[in-house]
């Protein structure tokens, strides 16, 4: 456990030397700050629309660091060559695997820790109230979504030869699990057999993430999500983590180094 | 091969020579968007109607917080009606419908994930209803409007809520001014600038004289056109009564209800008014009727 904490570090420390976190921050707030600066029929209570914008561009950020970080720790280090005395030591390569998994999710809770206070200093000045409930299920929930998202990519960068092309391969289908990963059921139903069956059968496969995303409740004031719901869909997401993990591992045991 | 200076030379000739040619050409081009006022315009063309109306979507998601089919649900469960839910009760029986989750646009669960997906999104109907919610839908009129200044409905749409609802009169007029100057034969426009004047202002004379014009613009365009929109045409002269009954113009008002029973779809209750303002009309003494000897 201390190796892979000591490999999680190093990779949490690589996040604040990169300018990724850097960049997409800035350009965030920039761009909430200037859609929060428009009139709309002189009216300045107006908020919904702009922590939509907000919450659209952390989701954006928070992808995109999370894929693009992941999508090279283990291609970097083989390139690098510095692989090869990081398991001379007595590291296991599961420990290499669960080291920089921890490294990038707990990266990426920093990340979203500084986002969500963004996120929740400009809804606070224009609502002039605090959901914290609805906030912290809302940072959580993605926080464990991410950890799905880290896995997967963690297991493209020992499938995929370049890190470019298992980013690209994992944001698509990301993207794609949360724009129709809700209707594919209903997508089934329109389908003849055989493609029924297969449809159906890769709706209920797939990790759902798009039940990680609550902006709409979080924008449109809704109560908070009932806690057990929210345990549960920890657990789902955590199942799916180690999931992936697991076939990281799995390819990457018996994978030639050079 | 002759020099490479030459070539260069020549090709700048020939580029020189297309350039006098299209120039010219592409001034007085029709699909030029170059003489546009607009940077909008300029860049996206007659694309913007697309997004306008993404966004006048986006409006009637966020008066109905966020609870809103998808294209999937849509297919079994109509479009949007936050413009009729504008109109008093025209939407109400549907919204009843809908607040029924069983019966509304989002089938019985399907699945355990279809049941466990419902905690995490708007899945119950509400509507924008405590007091200055209305305000968030304001920001997509105001984008759709900018992105397609001819739909009229965004308008009056945005009118409505900003007049009823917010107590934003100045800006409803403003708003409807600027439809207006975009829309100038837009009796649907006129019809709510005379509710501004009527309603909030309480400027009888203005209203009566947008009203008005808002009527001879239906008419001129029902000659032109096949299509009636008589929707506007039953409201404008409702209201056109309304307001000379009040004023006392009794005959004026008749005349009004008696274009009203043509279209309306209650002829019988119309006449019902008609026979009530006539008797207001007629002298008491022909009320009574003659005295007998």
């Amino acid at each position: 456990m201390n190796n892979a904490l000591a490999i999680a570090s190093v990779v949490v420390k690589e996040l604040y030397r990169r300018k990724d976190f850097y960049v997409l921050f800035v350009l965030t707030a920039l761009i909430t700050l200037l859609m929060g600066s428009l009139n709309f029929f002189n009216d300045d209570k107006i908020v919904r629309y702009l922590k939509e914008i907000c919450l659209l561009l952390i989701w954006i950020s928070a992808l995109t660091i999370a894929v693009g970080t992941t999508a090279r720790q283990i291609p970097a280090e083989r390139e690098n060559r510095t692989i090869f005395p990081l398991l001379a030591k007595p590291i296991s390569r599961g420990q290499l695997v669960a080291g920089k998994f921890l490294g990038c999710w707990l990266a990426c809770g920093l990340v979203l820790i500084v986002f969500y206070l963004f996120f929740g200093v400009i809804s606070a000045s224009r609502e002039h109230q605090w959901a914290a409930a609805s906030y912290f299920q809302a940072l959580w929930l993605h926080w464990w979504m991410l950890a799905v998202v880290v896995a997967m990519a963690l297991l493209g960068s020992v499938v995929f030869a370049a890190p470019s092309s298992n980013a690209t391969i994992c944001l698509v289908v990301i993207l794609g699990i949360l724009l129709m990963g809700r209707h594919l059921n209903q997508v089934a139903l329109q389908l003849a057999e055989p493609m029924n069956t297969v449809v159906y059968a890769i709706y209920f496969a797939l990790p759902h993430l798009e039940l990680f995303d609550v902006r709409d409740l979080v924008v449109h004031n809704w109560d908070p999500i009932n806690w057990l719901v929210c345990g549960g869909a920890t657990l789902y997401a955590a199942a799916y983590a180690v999931f992936f993990l697991f076939a990281t591992w799995l390819v990457f045991r018996r994978q030639p180094l050079a | 091969m002759p020099a490479p200076s030459l070539l260069f030379g020549l090709l700048c000739s020939v580029c020189f020579t297309l350039a006098t040619w299209l120039q010219p050409w592409h001034q007085s081009w029709a699909g030029s968007r170059a003489q546009s006022g607009s940077l909008l315009n300029v860049v996206m063309g007659d694309s913007r109607q697309l997004l306008a109306n993404h966004f006048l979507v986006k409006a009637d998601v966020y008066f109905h917080s966020g609870y809103y089919p998808s294209i999937f649900d849509q297919v079994t469960r109509g479009a949007p009606h936050m413009a009729t839910a504008k109109d008093d009760h025209d939407g109400k029986e549907d919204h009843d419908h809908e607040a029924n989750e069983e019966s509304g646009f989002l089938q019985p669960p399907r699945d355990w994930i279809d049941r466990f997906s419902r905690h995490f999104y708007p899945s119950r109907h509400t509507h924008l209803e405590k007091p200055g919610e209305a305000r968030e839908i304001l920001p997509w009129l105001r984008i759709a409007a900018d992105l397609d200044p001819h739909n009229v409905g965004t308008y009056s749409v945005a009118a409505y809520w900003l007049r009823q609802h917010l107590n934003k009169v100045d800006e409803a007029e403003q708003f409807l001014r600027e439809g207006w100057r975009a829309n100038p034969d837009s009796y649907e426009i006129l019809f709510e600038l005379g509710r501004v004047f009527d309603e909030n202002r309480n400027d009888p004379e203005r209203a009566r004289n947008v009203w008005e014009l808002g009527l001879r613009k239906w008419h001129e365009q029902s000659a032109r056109h096949a299509r009636q929109d008589n929707f506007v045409l039953e409201q404008t002269l409702t209201q056109l009564a309304r307001l000379e009954e009040r004023e006392g113009n009794l005959p004026k008002a008749v005349s009004y209800l008696e274009e009203l029973k043509t279209v309306s779809p209650l002829p019988d209750t119309i006449q019902l008014q008609i026979n009530e303002l006539k008797q207001k009309a007629a002298p008491p003494s022909a009320v009574k009727g003659p005295k007998s000897p």
